[in-house]
């Protein structure tokens, strides 16, 4: 598989460090829920992703995976999803 | 002799004659021949001997789908079991064996088993051999392992080298016959980057092993001359002895090339093979077909072979396999054997299952007929033909070609789950609609047959596949080819499906009757289509029948799962170099070649080499080095290399804020120049990593991470940096590596250190816990005022150059070096939660850290998660220090702590011991442990009850802190 990092380009898979749910981001400061913590939906189709580009330049991504296919549709830098 | 090569013709050599040996005997082949096309030159039929039965078995086929013909390549350590013969290519020197028998080949003492058939027919280990059940392990597994089997791995570690690469194509082609050369070609002369890959060492495929024409001349030549062409191109990259063996996510191939099997003399460093994995958007799967035999009754004896594969002996390696041949077949194929054995020069009798079949040719042809049995102990001798009547007579044959119809190679299109569709009109099944992406089938491998067509489709693919026009195809044969379902002989007994696995007719037939129906079931039931071929020639011919004892239809049934490897491919291939100490890489400490020098005895931690101990002469166990550097820094001062503990550099006006989100306790408040003992919490609340946190300047905190989770942290740290952004001005980066890091521990160290550094560190200068930076003989380095000995301690860094002077300096300046073993000692004694106690399960009031950042306002990792009742919960398990009440008894790490009289069982567990270490300052055994409301226990007495060594012990639970409670020798 291959990861289109927006800093190095499409790289190996093996490159990468899989963490989970982008939702994760979804974290108010002041601390995340029970449920936020511990639960997860786990759909098949379309999923967005938290993937560290660890072999290369560090940065954290989020990347759009279909789980059923692993048909990777892209990914950006989190620091920018996080802006959107 | 080559009593069976003809005169003329064939795709081989005759001037380069190679000597070779099987079975202890010597033979003569010629350069392009594969083993077993070379023994069957020379008469040999026997190659084999059968799974479980031991019976007789010589080639089936000529390619990579044999199920009979493996044997035993090379000797000793280099020994390489259950090759195929059809594949191996021959060289000079060649050393093959014969497997799976007791004796010799010829007469094989455990062919007694195909006595005993009746009894040992599918499942019938699991019915016969049901008790005593303690005999399964002891004696019946091991026996029925020795008796069936194929070859034997030497055991000795493989001395060939292997290397795994990556490639990258626009297209690759998987299979180099006719649609595959065509597909190539489309590519290649369109400037494309292809990769053609084929698991033969002459690319053509079926093309070397008919005798009809191509573009008005040889198939194999037009073979020879589309090669020539790719390989003049520079985009396009051939490779023969390639077998692409798995389809993976994200256009990823898996190949295996085997670079020196075939040679006599390989080049020094050219690896064995190489596992290449291939990158290619686009692919053209142009594998072929697989053509399966008939079962009738002892359709395996040696010359009895596929007919599409006497075909291949004769027009490639020009090898007549038999001069009195019966031809047994339910297509239209069976009639080309004929007509290629009748012009070598054989008799041909041909046996067509369907009635009113093919037109006369001049050899007798029995239509609407089968073949019944057969006869003969080391090669088949006659036929028992049953005629469309039901006459039945004998026939002497030392051949039988058997054709029941072409499977396409669908095998790579499934493995990404893609289902197949069946069709009737070629009693097969084709790859369905979902390829993996950017997959094209060509050829055969979907259901075409003539080889005009073939031709035709592999350049469509291409074109298809990358949107440019298709080459032109050659003119060439283009019949019809019919077929007819037809599985196997009824009325016939021993009749195989598979003969790797000896599974015949009847063992399906038990399979039904004992409820196993189902293809998945059947196959675990009979072991049908397991093993080294995966049952390439078995499988279809299996569903059939199952269809036939079921009255299901073939495709209501389904098949079952193929998976990647489509051939076996050696673990060591996948290991590539990664193997022995180039496993994973290696790091060193500053200080290692010192150590190493220095009677160091090194541990690995995490892919760190550490020193554990240091050996002084005359010391005659471990325990007395440990003892004796412990003592040393009590009593006087020792130096350890403690660089492998992780060293973030966080930087940046925000820097401060960041850390108080990721600790525990407030980070920001530090003084510059002082350091603080800093705790990380996970989200769920629990205990995830401790270390210092030293401030550097207004906007430079450096924090140390433990060394195991070094890695871990930095990768949570950027976590929270990019992705929760607590704090927006602040940086990491990871300095590990940069920097030399000793501690330098006992009441002796700050006169020691006051002679390497320029600056005055003096208490009231640089008091416990102060930090900064130091000049150490001339260099910039920085000193860390913390102890997790509990003595008077100091960290000194110097860049990491210069790491094995300052470490020898520090011990010509006194200090006793000291390795991992006594560090842990000291700690266990002061202390110290370390890995054991920080396991992933505790809680900062656990470990009795709870007051540490209490008062804390601002919001940090976990929280939240840590006010859940259950991590409140004053019963938890509490850090506590344990002690035996006999000061001779020894405790151990994992005991359970149960109290005074309870029974040995989980109910009545109230902790465990989590390190243990003797203690040469208290001379007895000391640990730490988790007890159940440990905080108020104290004095009390429980017991360290340890199962699995015998040990129960009653212990006193004391204070952690086993040396120096109140921390007096600390501050000095």
């Amino acid at each position: 598989m291959r990861i289109p990092c927006p800093f190095c380009g499409p790289r190996a898979s093996e490159e990468f460090a899989y963490l989970g749910d982008a939702k994760m981001m979804d974290r108010p400061l002041d601390g995340p829920s029970w449920e936020a913590v511990f639960l997860r939906d786990n759909p098949p189709g379309r999923h967005r992703e938290l993937w560290r580009h660890e072999g290369g330049c560090g940065a954290w991504l989020v990347l759009e995976r279909d789980v059923t296919t692993h048909e990777i549709f892209g990914a950006e830098l989190a620091e920018r999803a996080l802006a959107d | 002799m080559q009593i069976d090569r003809l005169s003329g013709g064939g795709r081989i050599d005759r001037a380069r004659k190679l000597s070779f040996r099987f079975d202890g005997r010597r033979y003569e082949g010629f350069a392009g021949d594969t083993l077993a096309s070379a023994l069957l030159a020379n008469g040999v039929r026997l190659m084999g001997r059968s799974f479980k039965y031991h019976r007789p078995r010589g080639p089936l086929s000529a390619g990579p789908e044999e199920p009979n013909a493996l044997v035993t390549t090379g000797a000793g350590a280099a020994a390489d079991p259950n090759v195929r013969a059809t594949v191996q290519e021959l060289y000079e020197g060649l050393e093959a064996a014969p497997q799976n028998f007791v004796g010799s080949l010829r007469r094989d003492w455990m062919a007694v088993n195909d006595l005993l058939h009746r009894f040992l027919g599918a499942g019938f280990y699991y019915k016969t051999f049901m008790w005593p059940s303690a005999f399964w392990e002891r004696l019946y597994e091991p026996l029925i392992r020795r008796a069936a089997g194929l070859g034997a791995l030497s055991g000795a570690p493989d001395p060939a080298a292997y290397e795994v690469a990556h490639a990258h194509a626009d297209l690759l082609v998987i299979g180099a016959g006719p649609a595959g050369l065509m597909a190539a070609l489309t590519a290649g002369r369109a400037g494309k980057r292809v990769i053609l890959a084929d698991e033969d060492f002459a690319l053509g495929g079926r093309l070397n092993a008919e005798s009809h024409e191509v573009g008005g001349g040889a198939a194999a030549d037009w073979a020879d001359v589309a090669a020539a062409e790719l390989a003049s191109l520079p985009n396009v990259r051939l490779m023969p002895r390639t077998t692409v063996f798995g389809v993976y996510d994200g256009a990823d191939y898996g190949a295996l090339e085997r670079n020196t099997d075939h040679l006599a003399n390989a080049p020094k460093g050219l690896p064995r093979m190489t596992l290449w994995k291939v990158h290619a958007p686009r692919a053209v799967l142009a594998a072929g077909a697989i053509e399966r035999p008939i079962a009738f009754g002892n359709n395996d004896r040696p010359g009895i072979m596929l007919a599409g594969a006497v075909r291949t002996w004769i027009n490639r390696y020009a090898v007549l396999p038999g001069r009195r041949a019966v031809v047994f077949t339910a297509c239209d194929d069976g009639w080309r054997t004929a007509r290629d054995l009748r012009a070598a020069g054989a008799e041909v009798v041909l046996v067509d299952a369907r009635p009113g079949a093919g037109s006369d040719e001049g050899f007798r042809a029995i239509r609407g007929g089968a073949v019944l049995d057969t006869g003969g102990r080391l090669r088949v001798s006659h036929a028992m033909l049953r005629h469309a009547g039901g006459a039945t007579d004998a026939v002497s044959a030392d051949l039988v070609a058997v054709s029941g119809g072409w499977s396409p190679a669908v095998h790579l299109s499934t493995h990404l789950g893609c289902r197949l569709v069946w069709r009737d009109d070629i009693a097969a099944f084709v790859p369905g609609d979902r390829l993996p992406p950017g997959m094209q089938v060509a050829g055969a491998a979907r259901g075409v047959f003539s080889t005009a067509a073939c031709l035709r489709d592999g350049a469509e693919a291409a074109a298809r596949a990358l949107e440019i026009p298709p080459a032109a195809a050659p003119e060439a044969e283009d019949g019809a080819t019919g077929v007819s379902a037809f599985w196997h002989v009824k009325g016939a007994k021993r009749a195989f499906l598979d003969q790797q696995n000896d599974v015949s007719v009847h063992d399906l037939e038990i399979s039904v009757r004992d409820g196993f129906r189902a293809p998945e079931h059947a196959k675990r039931y009979t072991t049908l289509g397991m093993a080294t071929d995966q049952g390439k020639t078995a499988n279809i011919l299996a569903l059939g029948v199952l269809s036939e004892l079921t009255g299901k239809t073939i495709p209501e049934l389904g098949t079952t799962t193929f998976r990647p490897p489509w051939t076996p491919v050696p673990i060591a291939a996948f290991g590539g170099r990664h193997r022995g100490k180039h496993f994973h890489p290696t790091r060193l400490t500053p200080s290692h070649d010192w150590a190493a020098a220095h009677g160091g005895d090194f541990v690995e931690a995490g892919l760190w080499l550490r020193a554990q101990w240091f050996r002084a002469k005359g010391e005659a166990g471990w325990r007395d080095s440990v003892d004796r550097e412990a003592l040393a820094v009590r009593r006087s001062v020792g130096v350890c290399d403690v660089s492998t503990l992780g060293k973030i550099d966080v930087k940046g006006p925000e820097a401060g804020a960041f850390l108080d989100f990721l600790y525990r306790n407030t980070i920001s408040t530090l003084p510059v120049g002082r350091c603080r003992y800093g705790l990380m919490l996970r989200e769920d609340g629990l205990v995830y990593d401790d270390g210092t946190v030293a401030r550097l300047g207004p906007e430079h905190f450096l924090v140390t991470t433990t060394t195991a989770k070094a890695g871990e942290v930095l990768r949570h740290m950027e976590f929270a940096r990019q992705c929760l952004r607590p704090a927006r001005a602040v940086s990491l980066v990871s300095v590990t590596d940069h920097w030399a890091q000793y501690a330098v521990a006992g009441p002796g160290a700050r006169e020691l250190l006051q002679g390497l550094v320029a600056e005055d560190i003096s208490d009231a200068a640089f008091p416990y816990l102060a930090c900064g930076p130091v000049t150490v003989a001339g260099v910039p380095g920085r000193l860390f005022r913390i102890s997790f000995s509990g003595e008077r301690a100091y960290e000194i860094a110097v860049p990491a150059r210069y790491g094995h002077d300052l470490f020898d300096r520090i011990v010509k300046a006194g200090a006793t070096p000291y390795g991992v073993e006594a560090l842990s000692v000291l700690r266990i004694e002061k202390g110290h939660p370390a890995g054991a106690e920080l396991d992933g399960r505790t809680s900062a009031m656990d470990l009795n850290l709870g007051g540490l950042g209490a008062k804390k306002a601002a919001p940090f990792i976990g929280r939240e998660m840590e006010k859940r009742e259950g991590i409140q919960d004053a019963s938890r398990p509490r850090l506590v220090g344990l002690r035996p009440v006999d000061p001779k008894a020894r405790i151990t790490a994992g005991a359970h702590l149960l109290d005074p009289g309870a029974e040995a069982r989980t109910a009545s567990d109230r902790g465990w011991v989590s390190s243990v270490a003797w203690s040469p300052e208290l001379s007895r055994y000391v640990g730490l442990g988790f007890l159940v409301h440990g905080a108020v226990r104290k004095g009390e007495r429980v017991r360290a009850w340890d199962g699995l060594r015998g040990l129960d012990v009653e212990v006193e639970v004391t204070s952690p802190h086993h040396v120096d409670p109140e921390g007096s020798r600390l501050r000095g």
